[in-house]
């Protein structure tokens, strides 16, 4: 926008007579302004447009903590929880909103069974005990002396898209769908040192794990997940955990279902058997056809969406697009994500983002030249096993449609001629 | 640490030491007397292991249900706003199964070991061991499972055979990465 003089002293008057920060009317006003000058810019009017205000005036001061702008402000999780208990329910991740792998720590979806603790973590400990050579309780402030290491991976709940066993297609945001999923960078003393420390007695088969929330929320871990990859996690996306995530301590399982990534971490006991749960009985587990149910159906098998368009979004009209999804794997890296934009007659192989790392969310694009006619979008991810995202009805010829869990079959858009964009089953 | 503490220690240390070395800590954690490790360690296994003294029946349960369980889990375990306990009807292999306690869960031990670590909800470990037993007991007569007046305890608990204890296969240990 070029500097005109004269303009711009029309400007200043305008500034102060009206844009007195403190008074509402001249709040009303600046907005007004702006919405013209947009208008201007949108027009394309050959007359030289005065700056925009925030270039004529110093900026707010410095803060504590950012804030996103509050233009954002519809960028939030979506809460569903029981009306009677509002500690005991979810939040989505608005997965359709973002972009990049990272989730913010304030949009990483929730599941809590009964509230988010408030936890002082000058008394919290972690005891670990059972068939241990000894039993050892460590505080917090002497676990943040202790080696760490740093991991990007995702966190799945093993509830997450259920909505999809339904018989009709939700429409809905896919975050709304899809959004009990979300991917941090975690931070934290790897468990084997922990375990190292404690020894263990040959026997010990199980760790059951136990959060220090009001539902005491515990699950059984096979020992050699145990003395893998688990992270004790004190830090997420470079700062310490977020209440809603577990603080002060997090058990971290790259690649397994939500519920046993333990938040609000304080006991673990070793163990020759599962404790046999709740949470790894009544539920989270599988009902099949035949009666029977899987259980410690721990993997998050490959999986990916398009975010991007999606339910609900609106494509401007023909032309050139971009699709944008994520796809992830609890058994590795992603190795292929191919897109079909006609209902999975053909696919094309979309481009990776840098970094694909195993067990962590992967970015992928494909740029789209859109004719305008009728379009269904499906996108499906191959993992580095080998094993590729399955149709829906091969997904539910398999488990029929009382898993409730581990659901993880091709998402598909439809693309109507308008540019509307609702959720199929395709 | 007496001789046969350390040879202990060391074979366990041998028999199942990490697959990749983990990394060195300061060891800094602090021993615990069993008496701070069993006022925590409220965890019942399957076969009784963990489950404490004190007993009740489903007719003393009933009270303790009516007053503190069935606002949110309806009377008889059904009906309510919260997770069905009882009255299902549908077999797990109909289009519309009942999961409740007599038709889906496989543990009589988990059925008080949720009870008294969980609920109620609005008072988590409110309940005396008596009255978990008890409200175990309701919900298990509720289900069919077990008379009125038969008394759960530690010893009579783990004896008791769930209706769908067959009803599960371990999707784990499975295919392993290449």
């Amino acid at each position: 926008m070029p500097f005109n003089p004269k303009e711009r002293e029309l400007d200043m008057q305008n500034s102060i007579e009206s844009e007195d920060p403190k008074s509402e009317s001249g709040r009303r006003k600046f907005l007004k302004k702006g919405l013209v000058l947009t208008g201007a810019a949108l027009a394309g009017t050959a007359k030289a447009d005065p700056p925009p205000p925030w270039m004529t005036r110093p900026g707010a001061p410095l803060s504590n903590y950012g804030q996103p702008s509050p233009h954002e402000r519809a960028v939030i999780r979506w809460v569903a929880a029981n009306t009677d208990a509002p500690g005991n329910g979810i939040s989505w991740t608005p997965l359709e909103r973002l972009e990049g792998i990272v989730t913010p720590s304030g949009l990483h979806f929730e599941r809590h069974h009964n509230g988010v603790p408030q936890i002082d973590p000058a008394f919290h400990r972690l005891t670990v005990h059972g068939l241990v050579g000894k039993a050892l309780s460590f505080g917090i402030d002497e676990l943040l002396r202790y080696p760490m290491a740093s991991r990007l991976c995702f966190i799945e709940c093993g509830g997450n898209s259920n909505a999809c066993w339904h018989q009709e297609p939700m429409q809905a945001p896919a975050g709304n769908i899809h959004g009990l999923a979300s991917c941090s960078e975690w931070t934290g003393v790897p468990l084997a040192t922990v375990l190292d420390e404690c020894g263990l007695q040959p026997n010990a088969k199980w760790l059951i794990a136990e959060g220090a929330d009001a539902a005491a929320m515990n699950v059984s871990i096979p020992l050699d997940k145990a003395l893998g990859d688990a992270l004790l996690a004190l830090y997420q996306n470079g700062e310490r955990l977020r209440p809603e995530n577990g603080y002060p301590l997090r058990l971290i399982l790259p690649g397994w279902e939500g519920v046993t990534n333990v938040k609000w971490l304080h006991r673990l006991q070793l163990a020759e058997q599962p404790a046999m749960a709740r949470n790894e009985t009544a539920k989270y587990t599988e009902l099949l056809p035949s009666g029977q149910a899987r259980q410690f159906s721990f993997v998050m098998e490959a999986k990916s969406l398009i975010t991007r368009p999606s339910g609900g979004q609106t494509l401007p009209g023909p032309g050139l697009h971009q699709i944008s999804g994520l796809a992830w794997s609890g058994r590795g890296a992603i190795r292929q994500v191919e897109v079909s934009t006609d209902g999975g007659k053909t696919w094309r192989d979309a481009a990776l983002d840098a970094p694909v790392l195993p067990k962590c969310f992967t970015r992928f694009r494909l740029p789209w030249r859109w004719d305008g006619s009728p379009a269904v979008l499906k996108s499906r991810a191959t993992d580095e096993t080998g094993y590729t995202q399955p149709e829906r009805q091969t997904l539910i010829a398999e488990r029929g449609r009382q898993g409730y869990f581990h659901y993880n079959a091709i998402v598909a858009w439809a693309v109507a001629a308008e540019g509307s964009v609702s959720h199929v089953y395709a | 640490m007496s001789m046969r503490d350390l040879t202990l220690a060391l074979l366990l240390t041998v028999a199942n030491a990490p697959a990749q070395a983990a990394p060195e800590g300061p060891r800094l954690g602090q021993p615990l007397e069993p008496a701070a490790i069993s006022a925590q360690d409220i965890t019942v296994f399957p076969d009784g292991t963990g489950l404490p003294p004190g007993q009740g029946t489903a007719a003393e349960g009933k009270a303790v249900y009516d007053a503190k369980c069935a606002a949110c889990h309806g009377p008889n375990g059904a009906g309510g706003s919260a997770e069905e306990l009882a009255g299902g009807k549908n077999a797990l292999t109909s289009a519309e199964p009942d999961k409740t306690i007599g038709t889906y869960w496989p543990y009589a031990s988990t059925v008080f070991d949720f009870i008294r670590r969980s609920m109620p909800l609005d008072a988590p470990r409110s309940l005396s061991n008596g009255e978990a037993y008890a409200v175990t007991a309701y919900l298990l007569h509720a289900n069919g499972i077990i008379g009125e007046r038969d008394p759960i305890n530690a010893s009579t608990l783990p004896k008791i055979r769930m209706p769908n204890a067959a009803g599960f296969v371990w999707a784990y240990p499975e295919r392993q990465p290449r």
